[in-house]
């Protein structure tokens, strides 16, 4: 920090005024609601020139909301918005930008057909003679923008052309063009390379020294401490703790973010175990995940913990025939099974309710009825002709004991809402009469009444003896629901909880990389 | 390891099979709505040509859709699962241009059926191969397979034609089952009602459905959403073949331009039976009326001696119609919710 401080000294003296000084940008009880979900309830946040704030918390704590509400693409229900002490409101994303607020997400919108040089002046170029595009100085400035970040990148490149890191470079420049005074970087170095995270670092540092405010994003406590001068914590929706860096230690942070009282209700399980029913060996693939070896038995429910993109569902969709493994084996009850194709996976007992229930999920299109019967046709038909009576029997069943709620059976399941939709996913699976019933973010995106009937409907089909895997990246829904948890990260294993151990601190510090604190 | 019995007090309610009752459903189809059109061309047909209603003329204007229609069935479903066909046409050169070879080596009319069959077999292997193995999309596969099938004709025939076929091979495309009912017609219906059970009362139909409306999802249930492509792919080129053995034996000659031009109207056909171009949705019934619909239009203005090129532009106009119908109805629905 004083380090920090003495390099803004000298690069930029009038700067000085700024630190401490006043917030240039400043939210004041920030409240936003989606049907069901109340996403932000009063939040403050400030942002300091010459400063990088980390926002920290869970997947879900409303930190992307935040991040629209700057942009001027969610409009907040209450509260106020401060740029340099004027009271804003950004109705459009253009008044954000007016408003000198920029953001680079962890998929940049940029155009891949467009040269590095018309990306980075994309709706205020340069203009000519008759109102033409300058090229010239379009590609005299871009140049210039391109060199202050210390980016070696030819302004005249097709951007497709570029990696990911040096699109995130483009984004910059743009964000520099655009003279923006608070820059947002929602997890800039998720994707990226060791190599590539250090550059990102040296450039936050620049930004800071041309006194940008900076709302840096991110999971990984290395940066956080690396490079942000001051913190603020969501959870829930709301903000539960915000200053500098230097007072806080990475186990204080974790606290913040995971210590709430237990609002959800989780159902009562006295886990019956039986016999192993599914055994992974050295399961690996060339780039998502390696050496992934576990057990699991009957009544089981195998918590998956880990941050995006640590190979969790990568890894799951292997186990499912979708990807293929490189090495690695399975055994079912004990037997060598091969897994080539999801069809394969659901003869020998294991199926998969995915995460992207959108597309990968339902077959929206089609009736409920016909979404439950799926991949169980040949149940219900004789000699390949259907049987619609029985089709709509077992529709029946299933839907019932999942208390689906729709109007009839031979309703679009695009029609019912994203929790009922779930239901029906796994009424699907249910109806195969499975061994291993693997849930991917099972109640991602799903209202809390649902979410509360799936965790429900988990604990019975693990009473009934099947063997549960559930992937999640929400703390209380892993500690709730499992018996057991395997963290992934990178890839790879990296710890296994369970009782005692299995505490949200141990969780969070595994899935970051973080050492174990010795107290 | 079955899930059975629950708590009854967990159970939650019971849905009914159905919202709209078939009939009510019926009501708002498309296929009546076709099925109107269809009466009313009829009825202007009787009225504009004083020969329309005379039973021999209309057993000869069936033959303007059973050769096409029997392709129909087969890209229907093509087109349900989110593929298309258009080498159909030039599946039907390349089956009649084999046949009309094999008579030249003296075959007898069953092994020109086989050979006919076969062509259009692998013609369809082919095209299910390059989009099912290869993954290309199956719109610029076909086009080149148009060119490539049709292209072989062209190389093998020149400007000549093959005649010469055996005399009972004509029972194929001119022959009477009985009174005015063609075997092609009696063909057509045979095909129909199986490609209509295939496609309505099968897992199989089921699996074609799923994969139009949800590619990705259709394989994470457990479909084998390669196989029944390449199924679909198969059973179009086997209907091209069926359809080169009709058409091949109707004229008695094979020129390289046979049937050109005929996957367009095949493909009208099928979009104006009610399928979705983008798959998903459509089924045979509205295959069937539409194909009624398009041989009674076009007979209607050969009675009325309306020149070729009219009924083309006609035909062009009808598709685009029908293609902008739905979006327009439901841009005035929305409007009158709003």
């Amino acid at each position: 920090m004083v380090v920090l401080a003495q390099l803004q000294d000298r690069e930029d003296v009038h700067l000085q005024s700024h630190i401490d000084g006043a917030p240039i940008l400043s939210l004041k009880g920030i409240s936003k609601s989606f049907p069901g979900v109340k996403a932000l309830s009063g939040v403050d946040l400030d942002l300091y020139p010459g400063e990088v704030t980390a926002l920290v918390g869970e997947n879900g704590a409303g930190k992307s909301t935040i991040v629209k509400i700057l942009t001027g693409i969610y409009q907040p229900e209450e509260g106020t918005i401060t740029v340099s002490g004027e009271p804003l409101n950004f109705p459009t994303a253009q008044d954000a930008g007016k408003a000198g607020v920029t953001a680079i997400h962890q998929e940049t919108v940029l155009f891949d057909e467009l040269t590095v040089a018309e990306n980075i002046f994309i709706g205020h170029a340069p203009r000519g003679r008759f109102g033409l595009i300058d090229k010239k100085t379009l590609r005299r400035r871009a140049k210039e923008l391109l060199d202050r970040i210390g980016a070696q990148i030819d302004p005249d490149v097709t951007l497709k052309d570029l990696g990911i890191a040096n699109k995130h470079l483009v984004a910059i420049a743009r964000a520099l063009s655009i003279d923006a005074k608070i820059v947002i970087m929602d997890e800039p170095t998720a994707s990226l390379s060791y190599k590539e995270i250090e550059e990102t670092y040296e450039l936050v540092e620049r930004l800071k020294a041309e006194g940008k405010a900076i709302l840096f994003i991110s999971h990984k406590f290395d940066e956080i401490f690396r490079i942000a001068d001051r913190y603020t914590v969501f959870r829930d929706g709301e903000k539960v703790g915000a200053g500098k860096i230097a007072d806080v230690n990475e186990q204080s942070l974790v606290k913040m973010m995971v210590g709430r009282a237990v609002d959800q209700v989780f159902p009562n399980r006295a886990p019956d175990l039986g016999e192993e029913v599914l055994k992974v060996v050295g399961y690996s693939h060339p780039t998502e995940f390696e050496d992934i070896g576990f057990s699991l038995r009957a009544g089981e429910i195998l918590g998956f913990y880990g941050l995006v993109g640590a190979g969790r569902s990568e890894f799951m969709q292997a186990l499912f025939g979708i990807t293929k493994p490189s090495k690695g084996a399975i055994r079912i009850d004990g037997k060598v099974a091969v897994v080539r194709s999801p069809n394969e996976a659901i003869h020998r007992g294991i199926v998969y309710v995915p995460e992207d229930r959108g597309k990968q999920g339902a077959i929206k299109g089609l009736p409920i009825f016909q979404n439950v019967t799926l991949a169980s046709l040949s149940q219900t038909s004789r000699k390949g002709f259907l049987k619609l009576a029985q089709e709509f029997e077992m529709a029946r069943e299933y839907t019932q004991r999942l208390d689906l709620r729709a109007a009839a059976l031979d309703q679009d399941i695009g029609e019912l809402s994203g929790g009922n939709q779930q239901k029906v996913v796994i009424a699907k699976w249910l109806a195969t009469k499975p061994r291993v019933i693997i849930l991917d973010e099972p109640t991602k995106g799903i209202d809390i009444g649902s979410k509360a009937a799936v965790h429900e409907f988990m604990a019975e089909l693990a009473a009934q003896g099947l063997a549960v895997i559930m992937v999640s990246s929400e703390i209380p829904e892993v500690l709730g629901m499992s018996d057991r948890v395997i963290v992934m990260r990178e890839g790879r294993i990296v710890a296994e909880y369970e009782g005692e151990a299995l505490t949200p601190e141990s969780l969070v510090r595994a899935a970051a990389g973080i050492e174990e604190a010795r107290a | 390891m079955t899930v059975t019995s629950l708590d009854p007090q967990t159970l939650g309610r019971v849905l009914p099979n159905r919202l709209k009752s078939p009939v009510r459903r019926f009501l708002t189809s498309w296929e009546l709505l076709l099925l109107v059109v269809a009466v009313m061309v009829f009825i202007t047909n009787s009225f504009a040509s004083p020969y329309f209603l005379d039973p021999w003329n209309l057993s000869d204007a069936t033959f303007n859709f059973t050769e096409k229609a029997m392709i129909a069935f087969a890209m229907g479903l093509l087109i349900i699962s989110g593929e298309i066909d258009l080498s159909v046409a030039s599946i039907i050169a390349l089956a009649s241009t084999a046949m009309g070879a094999a008579v030249q080596m003296g075959a007898d009319t069953p092994t020109l059926v086989l050979v006919g069959l076969t062509v259009g077999l692998l013609c369809g292997a082919f095209n299910g191969f390059l989009v099912t193995g290869m993954g290309l999309p199956s719109i610029v596969v076909t086009i080149g397979t148009m060119s490539l099938f049709r292209g072989i004709s062209y190389i093998v025939l020149g400007d000549k034609a093959y005649t010469g076929y055996p005399s009972d091979f004509a029972f194929f495309g001119q022959g009477y089952v009985g009174w005015v009912i063609s075997f092609e017609m009696v063909l057509f219906a045979a095909l129909a009602v199986i490609f209509a059970i295939l496609l309505h009362a099968t897992n199989f139909g089921r699996m074609v459905y799923a994969i139009g409306n949800n590619p990705v999802g259709s394989l994470f249930s457990g479909i084998r959403v390669p196989r029944v492509k390449f199924t679909l792919f198969l059973l179009t080129g086997l209907m091209s073949g069926v359809a080169a053995i009709c058409l091949t034996s109707r004229l008695g000659a094979t020129r390289p331009s046979i049937a050109f031009g005929w996957e367009l109207e095949v493909v009208t056909m099928v979009v104006l039976g009610g399928v979705n171009i983008l798959g998903g949705s459509g089924s045979i019934p509205g295959v069937v009326i539409a194909a009624f619909v398009m041989g009674m239009v076009t007979f209607g203005f050969g009675l009325l001696n309306v020149p070729g090129i009219v009924m083309s532009i006609f035909i062009g106009l009808l598709l685009i119609l029908v293609i902008a119908l739905p979006r327009l109805v439901g841009r005035y629905l929305a409007r009158r919710k709003a």
